[in-house]
């Protein structure tokens, strides 16, 4: 069972195994530095959909049915799926699993759906609630633009500090047995808004949920930075990546040796001219579901904090001036 | 944790996040804007060798340039050149042309009636609704201003 750890903290003592995990991702993922890592990479973008919804549904499908393939089971072997994504009412995820016919749990964490799904699916799996869940998530580039920004052919110019939403798709199972990586604890954020308006700088809106997080877990584990092989947030961004840092230090914790982000791993940020980097649920789930996970499985990363970080605005929210509030959720995974 | 009020974190973030390019945006602003505007005179100049009168030769070169502009959008094209052109496209008349011709391809989706005809003057209807009223008050000033 859970053990609480400090004040935020599950220690997850059963140790939840990840069983199979997949990363589906379009052109310009596939076109970046860790193209090799992913199962699937579509350059058709539309995914021979006819609206760009439904091909981030199809997206999630395909990352879904892939890891459960991968994990070796079948649909009837999953007891609940925990997924959610970007668009209103989370429609990927829902349009995208309804075929599974598996129990759906949706969730809304915006870019940190994947921590979030896998800290609860782990929770339910080590509590002994399922033998399996499935965790998943999404974002697709043009169905993010047309909901939160501007139409694709719309000839606008965007600033240094905007992210590009990925599109991209992550999914995990979680299982009580098996010798894949296990989630050893996780720790929920507590929302942050230090006053961030501008929703083209959302790493820096949420780095100090970040930056809390963190310092949330190390105080209930006692640890610091140094015990583990990556501090992997997702996605800071650039701008992000350095405000947390910065946050960090001023309680005297330095990160930057193990520190790395999803949505600077995700693309080559100079020749992709994606500006501070990747965003989106799907980039710090194809990130985690890719060459994370695999190192692990291959030992070459034994002790990773996966830290998935959100920006709970609406449109609504950002149209009546209202900051921009964070989130973020720690998992951490071992091998 | 070491607490950290909104201005010092708003202070943190100005310094952290870069600026735009003004110098290169302002030049290539100016260089697109320019060649535009040159290819605005030189239909100016054409349409009146073709035997237009000079209003007649301008309200053709509106026409042509959201003609062009329109087509620019479809072919998928337009978004590019703007990527760089910035303010020298957004500015002329063609940036009004793509701000409706852009959302109505986006919204097809979801149909003729709410998607198209809802939305095509979502980014361009705000402009209009100022811009007309904008006239109107001028128009009235220019009225006052005439009885003296």
């Amino acid at each position: 069972m859970a053990q609480r750890l400090g004040k935020y903290t599950l220690r997850l003592e059963n140790r939840p195994r990840v069983q199979g995990f997949a990363s589906i991702v379009g052109k310009k993922e596939g076109d970046g530095p860790l193209e090799r890592y992913f199962d699937a990479v579509h350059d058709d973008t539309t995914l021979g959909q006819d609206s760009w919804e439904k091909a981030e549904s199809r997206l999630q499908q395909e990352a879904a049915e892939e890891a459960i393939k991968k994990a070796g089971v079948t649909e009837q072997d999953i007891q609940y799926i925990l997924a959610g994504d970007l668009l209103n009412q989370c429609i990927s995820s829902t349009f995208g699993l309804q075929s599974l016919n598996i129990p759906f749990w949706g969730q809304y964490g915006a870019c940190s759906t994947m921590a979030q799904t896998l800290s609860l699916a782990s929770v339910l799996v080590d509590a002994g609630a399922a033998e399996r869940c499935l965790a998943v998530t999404s974002s697709h580039f043009c169905s993010a633009e047309r909901q939160f920004r501007f139409p694709l052919e719309y000839g606008g110019q965007r600033t240094p500090t905007a992210q590009w939403t990925a599109t991209a798709s992550g999914a995990v199972v979680v299982g009580q047995s098996g010798d894949g990586p296990w989630v050893s604890a996780v720790t929920a954020g507590r929302i942050r808004d230090l006053g961030i308006k501008d929703a083209a700088n959302m790493g820096a809106a949420m780095a100090p949920a970040a930056a809390q997080t963190l310092f949330d877990f190390l105080t209930d584990t006692q640890t610091k930075p140094a015990d583990y092989d990556l501090i992997l947030t997702g996605d800071l961004g650039l701008i992000g990546s350095s405000l947390m840092e910065e946050i960090l230090r001023r309680d005297g914790i330095e990160i930057a040796p193990v520190h790395n982000d999803c949505g600077l791993m995700l693309y080559d940020r100079e020749k992709q001219d994606v500006h501070a980097g990747g965003s989106g649920c799907g980039c710090s789930g194809a990130v985690l579901c890719s060459v994370v996970l695999q190192r692990m499985c291959r030992k070459k990363l034994r002790n990773v904090l996966f830290i998935g970080t959100g920006a709970l605005m609406s449109t609504t929210s950002s149209q009546q001036g209202e900051s921009i509030p964070g989130i973020a959720h720690l998992v951490y995974l071992q091998a | 944790m070491k607490k950290i009020t909104r201005e010092e974190y708003a202070a943190m973030t100005e310094k952290a996040s870069p600026g735009s390019h003004v110098f290169k945006d302002c030049l290539y602003a100016f260089v697109f804007g320019g060649a535009l505007c040159t290819l605005g005179q030189v239909l100016v100049n054409l349409y009146q060798a073709v035997g237009l009168d000079l209003q007649g030769a301008r309200a053709a070169v509106s026409i042509s340039l959201i003609g062009l502009s329109a087509l620019l959008t479809a072919l998928r094209v337009y978004d590019n050149i703007a990527r760089y052109a910035g303010a020298g496209t957004l500015v002329p008349i063609t940036g009004f042309a793509n701000a409706v011709v852009s959302p109505a391809m986006e919204f097809k989706a979801e149909g003729y009636v709410m998607g198209i005809g809802a939305k095509m003057f979502t980014i361009a209807g705000p402009v209009l609704v100022y811009g007309i009223i904008a006239s109107i008050l001028y128009g009235i000033i220019l009225y006052i201003v005439g009885l003296f």
